[in-house]
């Protein structure tokens, strides 16, 4: 049986429905990720389990047990905020210690306590200092600090790394995955970066409009894209999205100068091949499209196509290409002879290209 | 680049100079009534009959002090206006922490628990800011009869209350608009329940706004004849209406010296409050007109 259950929930302001029909399990110790674009539902799903929102209809249950009509403080899940929502007025210990000392723990038990989280997260130093005296990341422990000392069942976070600089986002998402992997704790992380998404979770859930678009693990959302929006938000740079036409067994496009580039398949998925004649997406993202040092292999298709535009990132180089109209982008090695405005030999890998119908964005498999 | 940049710095000193000399004029303006209060009530009467009412005193004294405090003619009684300002402390200490409370209590409920009206409510409140008060006399002097609080101290907390609670939720309600939410439904994770979250999380956070409203609320009521002259009695009596009777009372010579020392003493209390927390009073006004 899954740990926490999130079965049918529906949430609606009035006459908008913010979350229609959420159905999500997570098992034990897992972390799961809510991410999606902002204002698509994903604090307020998190808020209907925290229950800081009533839902409208469905359940959630934590071990089997329904929670729905548990006041906030009574259902063990401790919640970190996206402003850390630290209380101005206590310094750094008595913010730790104020969700026990409301559950009535004596002083000296919540002392200990204190010290041990403190310990933990080496924010020892600062418990005497108030929220106002502290930087963004150490703000960030202690909101963390707030959260563990109470040692619940489940953790909650709503965009916690989002007000960090570059830096310090990664250095805490680090540090997030360690204290998921020592305490085993199970966690609900929501987020809008598909970066924090992938690293993070054991399990993604990807929302648009209140509607679940995928649920899986990262691998599966990665490389199974269940729809365009799926595979559109997911990764970065994005897949590409090229529009092309069934022939056959055979894929085309047209390139930048009007030539038609056909990928020939063994087999196409029958939902594919019965569009014969017809257009489809074709997804592939830009790591299977590489330069001719690249492994190639027989599942892969050479072409030559003109390059427009190189941007050299470190370990890789992205050059964009112009194929059935859009810009395509494709991750070229390190040492690439080549320049922009000319010609390139590419090489397409067959195994991982995704169809998409044109219309519904539905995955065609 | 220096050349050009010259004549645009004398300018700037000019300017700032006139702007110095406009202030100071309007200062002297406004501090010389509280001079001529304050140098005619430690002179003795002939000296103020004979004299220049702008001249320093020759004869410094402080009998008129002494005079207004304790034994000057009030109405009939020689009892100096000592009972009234102690009237007036009693009237105005409930009145300004009751009134300050509820309006912190009314801005919490009307931003973080909010209720279906609740924006109706809060209007009604604001609309009681904008009533003369000429126009409730009547009305609440039947009031106070009916709930037999005429004519006592208790009876003019109450009406200061009423009367003061728009403003005091106004104030509340715009600081604690910008008071982050998240902080609420963080100490609903920790277990607090409505009270504690005030108690604990929202008022020791509200340092600025409090004194903003303690001023305001004291200044005022302290300050306030109307309900003082309609509402009390002569025991209940605060020290603005005593100070009208003991200058306009009809006996003997007119003692210009003892009225100014009467009067000095009546604001004496609502200066010391600004300047104690004159400084706060602006920041607060900033924070919540900025935030809100
Ligand atoms: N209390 C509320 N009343 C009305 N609408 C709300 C309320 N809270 C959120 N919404 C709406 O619900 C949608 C989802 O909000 P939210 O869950 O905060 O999005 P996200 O966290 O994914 O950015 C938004 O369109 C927002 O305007
Ligand atoms: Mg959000």
């Amino acid at each position: 049986m899954s740990f926490l259950q999130i079965d049918k929930v529906c949430k609606s302001f009035g006459p908008i429905n913010v979350l229609r029909d959420i159905s999500i399990d997570v098992e034990e110790g897992g972390f799961l990720v809510l991410v999606g674009p902002s204002g698509c539902g994903k604090s307020t799903l998190l808020n209907t389990i925290a229950g800081l929102e009533k839902l409208t209809t469905g359940e959630i249950r934590i071990e089997g047990n329904v929670i729905d009509d548990l006041a906030p403080a009574d259902r063990n899940i401790a919640m970190v905020f996206q402003s850390y929502a630290l209380y101005p007025n206590m310094n750094v210990g008595q913010n730790i210690s104020f969700g026990l000392e409301m559950r009535g723990m004596p002083k000296e038990e919540r002392d200990a306590k204190v010290a041990e989280v403190a310990k933990t997260l080496q924010i020892e130093h600062l418990l005497d200092r108030k929220p106002g005296q502290l930087s963004g990341g150490q703000r960030q422990r202690v909101a963390m600090g707030r959260a563990l000392v109470r040692n619940p069942k489940l953790f909650l976070f709503d965009e916690p790394l989002s007000n960090l600089d570059a830096k310090l986002r990664v250095d805490m998402r680090t540090e997030i995955k360690r204290m998921h992997q020592t305490f085993g704790s199970t966690i609900v992380y929501v987020t809008h970066d598909q970066i924090e998404a992938m690293t993070l979770g054991t399990r993604i859930a990807v929302l648009k409009d209140g509607i679940v678009q995928q649920y899986g693990t990262p691998a599966e959302i990665y490389n199974d894209p269940s729809n365009m929006f799926v595979a559109d938000f997911m990764g970065s740079p994005a897949m590409n999205l090229i529009p092309a036409t069934v022939n056959g067994n055979r894929v085309e496009m047209t390139r930048a100068d009007g030539a038609p580039l056909v990928l020939s398949f063994d087999k196409l998925p029958a939902t594919v091949s019965a569009r014969n004649g017809k257009e489809v997406m074709v997804g592939i993202r830009p790591e299977a499209i590489t330069d001719a040092a690249g492994r190639g292999g027989d599942k892969c298709i050479q072409a030559a196509c003109r390059i427009d535009v190189v941007e050299p990132a470190g370990a890789d180089i992205y050059a964009i290409t112009v194929l059935g109209g859009k810009e395509v982008v494709t991750r070229l090695h390190q040492d690439w002879p080549g320049m922009a405005n000319q010609s390139a030999e590419l090489l397409f890998n067959l195994e991982k290209i995704v169809f998409f119908d044109p219309q519904s964005g539905e995955r065609l498999r | 680049m220096s050349h050009s940049s010259q004549p645009a710095f004398s300018s700037g000193r000019l300017l700032r100079a006139c702007l110095y000399a406009v202030l100071i004029l309007f200062a002297v303006y406004y501090l010389l009534p509280l001079f001529v209060m304050l140098v005619n009530s430690v002179k003795t009467l002939d000296e103020i009959r004979g004299g220049n009412m702008m001249s320093l005193p020759k004869n410094f004294t402080f009998e008129p002090w002494l005079t207004a405090w304790s034994s000057a003619q009030i109405g009939v009684e020689p009892t100096g206006l000592s009972p009234y300002f102690i009237n007036s402390i009693l009237m105005v200490v409930p009145a300004v922490t009751i009134s300050t409370f509820l309006g912190a209590l009314n801005g919490y409920v009307l931003t973080k628990w909010r209720f279906p009206g609740d924006k109706v409510v809060f209007g009604l409140m604001l609309f009681a800011c904008f009533i003369p008060f000429q126009i409730v006399l009547i009305p609440m002097a039947r009031v106070l009869g009916a709930i037999g609080l005429a004519g006592t101290t208790s009876g003019l907390v109450l009406v200061h209350v009423v009367y003061g609670l728009g403003f005091t939720t106004l104030f509340f309600r715009n600081y604690y608009a910008a008071f982050p939410d998240e902080l609420i439904k963080a100490a609903k994770m920790d277990g607090a329940g409505f009270w504690r979250t005030f108690t604990r999380i929202l008022l020791p956070s509200s340092g600025p706004i409090i004194v903003v409203t303690v001023i305001w609320q004291f200044t005022n009521i302290w300050n306030d004849f109307l309900f003082g002259a309609s509402f009390a009695d002569f025991d209940s009596m605060p020290m603005t209406v005593a100070l009208n009777n003991l200058v306009s009372s009809s006996t003997g010579v007119k003692e210009y010296n003892v009225h100014f020392a009467g009067a000095v003493l009546a604001a004496l209390p609502t200066l010391i409050v600004y300047v104690v927390s004159g400084r706060y009073f602006v920041r607060g006004l900033m924070a919540g007109a900025v935030k809100g």
